[in-house]
């Protein structure tokens, strides 16, 4: 369940202005509201990206949450890397449930059961 | 008939975004391949676009899905993006309230639909009509597939919604264009970013010009995953297309693996003369 309120409170975080402002002056406030883990919360404040990547935020979420750290693209591929490297593969949300293995899983010739249709 | 010209195109926001870093011939390429498609839609004379994207948690998340959704308005805003992000400034994009609504009312005839009055584009959107519509002087109507929330919208219902689109259309006195945007195969935003199967992109694009439905339905969503990729899931917009397109058959105009764009770059048509009635 919790997922689903990181990636909520990012959603709303990269299309409002007002949501913005309110991380920018006080990122614990702005994330109190949120039904949040720990590591989810951490990695909200610090900001975390590969911790954020493991915890399953999907990357079309998580990109824009970069962007608007200024992490140059090179380098938000490397911190999701290193994430994986550090926390393990991610365990929740559509890369897990669909078998994502991390860099080069592509190749690989595994047929997990998703949660895809 | 109304429908005055079907195509798809790449919509990944490294085309414009990450400009700078591509191959300069390679990048060309593809711009001069858009340039020609924004020439087709402009000649074709059309009073108004379609776009059928599959947008990424800009405007719709996991609170309120929809499988599908046609925006309703008169004007819309983009990119939702930062604009030096993605390469392109933010504007108001023109649509049309009053010939959405037409189109959404026949819709709902056969295929269950959200509507929108409000709509921030994202790269989806953006990317495309950059290219197409530079000046932003053609009324865009914007259409979204759920190709990134699971459960997705299944393969042969954007089939039969790409069908009722083009009844709707066809019911319209405008010209209208229609495009679909997204895939095919890629990882975007992911470690896997700039990866690309060209071999399942090109087998895609050989069924997609031939626009047989059962070859097209036969994809499993879980095979597209481990060969294609999350990204492959937006070959539901290219299907809605085929469906809207009545059979007829296309031709690839452009394909180029372009890694720092994390996606084969498409542009492709059919040609609607050649619709089996």
């Amino acid at each position: 369940m919790t997922l689903y309120a990181t990636q909520k409170f990012l959603y709303q975080l990269n299309r409002d202005p007002a949501a913005q402002k309110r991380y920018a002056s006080d990122r614990d406030a702005a994330t109190a509201g949120f039904d949040l883990s720990d590591d989810e919360r951490r990695a909200l404040i610090a900001p975390d990206i590969g911790l954020l990547f493991h915890l399953g935020v999907n990357g079309q979420i998580l990109m824009h949450f970069a962007a608007h750290h200024q992490i140059p693209w090179a380098d938000y591929l490397q911190l999701m890397r290193d994430g994986v490297a550090t926390h393990g593969q991610p365990r929740a949300g559509v890369y897990a449930v669909t078998g994502y293995g991390g860099v080069g899983s592509a190749d690989d010739d595994r047929r997990p059961t998703p949660e895809t249709r | 008939m109304t429908l005055v010209y079907a195509g798809v195109c790449s919509h990944a926001p490294g085309i414009t975004g990450r400009a700078d870093q591509a191959d300069p011939e390679a990048r060309s390429a593809l711009y001069h391949s858009f340039e020609l498609m924004r020439t087709a839609i402009a000649e074709a004379r059309a009073d108004a676009l379609v776009v059928v994207a599959a947008e990424h948690f800009a405007n719709f998340f996991m609170d309120n899905m929809p499988s599908f959704a046609i925006g309703m308005a008169d004007s819309y805003e983009g990119p939702i993006e930062d604009p030096a992000w993605l390469g392109i400034e933010r504007t108001r994009v023109p649509g049309n309230a009053e010939l959405s609504r037409r189109l959404i009312t026949e819709v709902m005839n056969t295929s269950d639909v959200a509507y929108a009055e409000e709509w921030r584009f994202d790269h989806g959107i953006m990317v495309p009509l950059h290219f197409l519509t530079p000046s932003y002087d053609l009324p865009v109507v914007p259409v979204n597939v759920n190709c990134q929330g699971p459960p997705l919208t299944p393969l042969h219902r954007a089939w039969a919604f790409g069908e009722s689109l083009r009844r709707a259309i066809d019911a319209q006195p405008e010209r209208i264009a229609l495009i679909g945007t997204g895939g095919i195969s890629h990882w975007p935003a992911t470690p896997d970013s700039g990866k690309i199967n060209e071999a399942w992109d090109r087998a895609f694009l050989d069924r997609w010009c031939r626009n047989d439905r059962d070859e097209l339905l036969a994809y499993e969503d879980l095979d597209v995953y481990a060969d294609a990729g999350q990204g492959g899931f937006e070959i539901r917009t290219y299907l809605a297309i085929s469906a809207a397109a009545g059979g007829a058959t296309g031709q690839v105009h452009h394909y180029e693996p372009i890694p720092i764009f994390a996606v084969g770059c498409t542009v492709a048509s059919y040609d609607l003369t050649t619709a089996r009635p």
